[in-house]
């Protein structure tokens, strides 16, 4: 972990409530896809924690939904710099992969999936996507991951773009592990439905975010875990959903 | 002796800054970020008799200048802490430790108290009775001088170590239950725990902590703390160990001049996980501002 100034570079809508901020700092701290960071705003006490969505040398990526006061505050910001914790989370294990990856992301889930879905690509491996989405209007990144090399298919609930219905509804293919990051319903729905191993994303509401405060916990197999610390990422076997 | 040092119930600190129990773990987590010897001392995690996981999440609510937390005592249990986190704490912490206690039954508490006491690393045992009693109908221990008294003499009787008790500020009379825990026997009080607060969401309605209450703390609370450390450290002779809501270097003096031997360091850790090493350098540059050559002259120092 490490506590660092970031500058902002860019900070433009993607939807009509998706952000996508581009910060230049010390990424040095960011060593796996899936970790996240956490970012102190002014006049709010906490941090806020959002998924690293990409990292290319200096410069970090990050997708964000506006959902509450911080975030909109957050979306305003043109210039400026931010205080910001790197390297949180554990981030996704990618030697458990196999040849034929599926990631599965489900609308603010998304994000995660893009480094993911390069450092894959980089290896060779051949990586199918899903996007899930409600609507077309909310519907983000699906031509960045094309421009990757993975073969992508979107679906939206109303069916206004892609397959109509849930990601679900695309998995009826051959693959041979997964990643998903979502809304819990998607990732119980993807649990259920999976056919293989695979490591699930989880959100939950944190104080720290670096393991100190016991927040975030949850129940699994394997014992008591921190979202922050232990997590996000857990692994299919270790999961229990009566939290 | 140092500038910073002071004497908390006859062992020696560098410093006066304790990182509070909540917020630091057993420690040896921080150790990754900086040398955590640089401290006073901390207090760990709040060990109870049997491992706990807690409340159900979310745990945590954000406020203005502060948070609400109910994360429930969450932790290993205390043959756990002392035969796996002690150890772990060990390698890293070459001082005394503060071992934060809690307890849902005056057996409890002395039972764990017992067993925490006969570990060398610890240096101090400071007994939270905040928690609710549950022989006494879920009422906090420390919201009436008697159950405060009782703890206090159940756990000096089976310790041989500095006992400080923890009060909570959700009582109408701090003064009364910290001088009954002086004549119970404590070597120190320390104070204040977390306010009891709610918040509630407006587009669900319903409470943003899944437990509808929990602890509040972070700077908003400081006002608080000054007033009630104030108030107990004019009211008994053993030490006081102030805390709630302290942020600044500048916070840690105004807690000293209060009346503070020591200071805890809580909510702030959680934000900033640096706090305390920047207060601690922070500290001798504040001392010549405000024309202080020990800090320990001016414990008690408001005129």
């Amino acid at each position: 972990m490490k506590q660092s100034i970031f500058e902002i570079l860019q900070n433009t809508p993607l939807t009509s409530t998706v952000y996508k901020m581009v910060l230049k700092g010390d990424t040095s701290e960011i060593t796996a896809s899936g970790q996240f960071v956490n970012i102190k705003l002014d006049g709010f006490y906490l941090r806020r924690p959002i998924s690293v969505c990409d990292v290319n040398g200096d410069e970090l990526t990050i997708i964000y939904k506006v959902v509450g006061k911080g975030t909109k505050q957050m979306a305003e910001m043109e210039k400026g710099s931010l205080d910001i914790l790197t390297g949180l989370g554990n981030g996704y294990d990618l030697l458990k992969s196999g040849e034929k990856p599926l990631l599965i992301g489900g609308g603010v889930g998304v994000p995660p999936m893009f480094m993911l879905c390069k450092e894959l690509i980089k290896q060779g491996k051949d990586v199918t996507v899903i996007l899930g989405f409600n609507t077309e209007d909310e519907v983000f990144y699906e031509q960045e991951f094309k421009n990757l090399g993975a073969k992508v298919f979107v679906t939206t609930v109303d069916g206004t773009k892609g397959t109509k219905g849930f990601v679900t509804d695309e998995m009826d293919r051959e693959y041979s592990y997964f990643y998903t990051c979502g809304p819990e319903p998607m990732l119980k729905a993807i649990y259920k439905k999976s056919v293989t191993s695979g490591q699930f994303s989880f959100e939950e509401r944190m104080g720290c975010g670096f393991g100190a405060c016991m927040g975030c916990s949850c129940k699994t197999v394997t014992g008591y875990k921190r979202i922050c610390k232990d997590g996000p990422v857990l692994e299919k076997e270790e999961i229990l959903w009566e939290n | 002796m140092g500038k910073l040092s002071v004497n908390l119930c006859g062992i020696e600190l560098d410093n006066p800054i304790i990182p509070a129990s909540g917020t630091f773990g057993y420690g040896y987590e921080f150790n990754e970020l900086y040398d955590i010897n640089i401290l006073g001392t901390f207090s760990f995690k709040g060990t109870t008799k049997d491992a706990r996981f807690g409340n159900p999440t979310p745990r945590i609510a954000e406020c203005p200048n502060g948070m609400i937390n109910a994360v429930g005592l969450q932790n290993p249990g205390v043959a756990k802490v002392i035969s796996h986190e002690l150890p772990l704490l060990k390698k890293c912490f070459h001082k005394p430790v503060m071992a934060n206690v809690s307890g849902f039954s005056i057996e409890d508490y002395a039972y764990t108290c017992e067993k925490l006491n006969a570990c060398d690393q610890v240096g101090w045992l400071e007994v939270n009775i905040s928690c609710p009693n549950v022989h006494g109908g879920g009422m906090s221990f420390g919201t009436s001088p008697e159950n405060a008294a009782e703890v206090t003499k159940a756990v000096k009787k089976v310790t041989t170590k500095p006992v400080i008790i923890k009060l909570s500020p959700n009582v109408t009379d701090i003064v009364s239950i910290a001088k009954a825990c002086e004549d119970a026997g404590a070597d120190g009080i320390s104070l204040i725990n977390t306010l009891l607060g709610m918040r509630i969401d407006l587009k669900t309605r319903k409470p943003v902590i899944k437990n509808k209450m929990g602890g509040f703390s972070g700077s908003a609370i400081f006002p608080v703390a000054v007033r009630m450390v104030y108030q107990v450290a004019n009211a008994v002779k053993i030490p006081v160990v102030g805390m709630g809501g302290v942020s600044s270097a500048d916070d840690v003096i105004e807690m000293m001049l209060a009346g503070a031997t020591a200071v805890e360091v809580g909510a702030m850790n959680l934000v900033d996980p640096f706090i305390c090493k920047t207060i601690i350098e922070e500290l001798p540059k504040k001392m010549e501002e405000y024309k202080i050559d020990k800090l320990s002259d001016i414990i008690g120092g408001v005129l």
